[in-house]
């Protein structure tokens, strides 16, 4: 059987739904055995490739590198999920909203540093006004709330697709 | 002289209920559940949330349960797609209009805005989120106002009005810029007719309202403790 694509990306986010998806214990092998992470911080790829069938994706759009990848994925990608309350609500990354970002760089790199008081310009994403939702920026299949969402619920939801059923729509969800 | 029994249907079954009641006191009387937020045992209803809409036959407009007045004949729904779709739009729409940061909130886990979304299903809003810039009052010096978190229920004004009877808090300002505000707008730890009494937190449905030095998750609000007095005074529940 043609194993799954499936790609994880990490946009504005602490990577506890990554950890929480390496958190099903002895499922994950058997879960191996039926896809392939094709792209993520968990393997080495440096591309995202094409014609992906499921993107889980954890963290907030919050930068235009974000974006970028982000319109390139949904291209790319069959099913996309948001996973996590960061890529469903802002959450925390979405807490700097209502500061206007130079002033947010200004208290981060300069007045709260001890040296090279610098706001970074090289090689370093710019930021967008505000850290929002995927759902505002490209179609989005899935959300898979909670913080992180709980190993069972993101198995749940994986194995479903595997199976070619509709996630359950009556599976409890929590945000937080 | 007894109260006038009225003849109502809800969702299908008749009920004998007493004349003054509204939708929600016969409709919890009677065993039937209808979601609430605003609406605390006790306290003066003042359909502030929407969560517990109903449909009254014959009339095309949804009606809050908690404020509605029986009438004799009266047929009423609970529960239908268009309810479930209302409902969940006014959860949805209290959770983009502050920022319910559940992940950070002091009432994770013990919210019932949470449990709500939870119970609804909600996995996601249809809007988008509003992230206003919101202020925090520290100035008491045992318990902490997030307006963030404030769904503007006004439970702790009604239960510090009536209950308490110190009438501190209150509401300033319409629409998106309404506001709980204690005394005139003075900072709470300088209001000198609250007796820190804390039932205000305790009737909280969100972390709007805590205790100062829990963490994430740490406050449990004891609706109990607003409850019993009632029951104590003898006010109508």
């Amino acid at each position: 059987m043609k194993k799954v694509k499936v790609a994880t990306v990490w946009l504005d986010g602490c990577s506890g739904c990554h950890m929480s998806l390496l958190d099903m214990d002895a499922a994950i092998i058997s879960l191996g055995r039926k896809i392939d992470i094709v792209y993520g911080p968990l393997v080495d790829a440096q591309e995202f490739p094409e014609d992906v069938d499921v993107t889980l994706v954890e963290g907030a759009v919050s930068s235009q590198d974000d974006l970028n990848k982000i319109q390139k994925i949904r291209q790319r990608t069959h099913v996309l999920i948001s996973l996590g309350d960061c890529a469903v609500t802002g959450n925390v990354p979405a807490m700097r909203n209502s500061i206007p970002v130079n002033k947010l760089l200004q208290r981060i790199y300069v007045d709260g540093a001890d040296e090279r008081k610098l706001v970074p310009t090289d090689r370093v994403p710019v930021l967008l006004k505000q850290a929002r939702p995927l759902r505002e920026f490209v179609k989005v299949d899935f959300c898979v709330p909670g913080c992180p969402p709980p190993a069972k619920t993101i198995l749940g939801l994986i194995t479903d697709l595997l199976e070619g059923r509709k996630p359950d729509a009556n599976q409890p969800v929590k945000f937080g | 002289m007894a109260q006038k029994k009225l003849s109502i249907r809800i969702d299908g079954q008749l009920i004998s209920a007493e004349e003054g009641q509204t939708i929600l006191q016969a409709a919890k009387a009677n065993g039937k559940y209808i979601p609430t937020l605003c609406a605390l045992d006790g306290l003066t209803p003042v359909g502030a949330c929407r969560v517990c809409l109903v449909e009254v036959s014959g009339v095309d407009r949804l009606f809050p349960a908690c404020t509605t007045p029986i009438q004799d004949g009266m047929s009423v729904t609970t529960n239908s797609p268009r309810l479930t779709r209302y409902r969940r739009i006014s959860v949805e729409l209290l959770l983009i209009e502050r920022n319910h940061v559940c992940a950070v909130c002091v009432s994770n886990g013990h919210c019932e805005l949470q449990s709500m979304a939870t119970a609804f299903g909600i996995n996601t809003v249809e809007f988008a989120y509003n992230y206003p810039k919101l202020s925090l009052d520290t100035s008491h010096p045992r318990f902490v106002l997030d307006h963030n978190r404030c769904i503007l229920c006004t439970r702790c004004v009604r239960v510090c009005a009536e209950l308490e009877g110190a009438h501190v808090w209150d509401l300033t300002s319409r629409g998106i810029h309404a506001r709980i505000v204690s005394e005139m707008n003075e900072k709470w730890g300088q209001a000198t007719s609250c007796t820190s009494c804390g039932k205000c937190v305790q009737a909280c449905p969100t972390g709007a309202l805590a205790e100062k030095g829990w963490a994430v998750e740490e406050m449990v609000k004891n609706l109990g403790t607003v409850t019993t007095l009632v029951h104590r005074r003898g006010v109508e529940v």
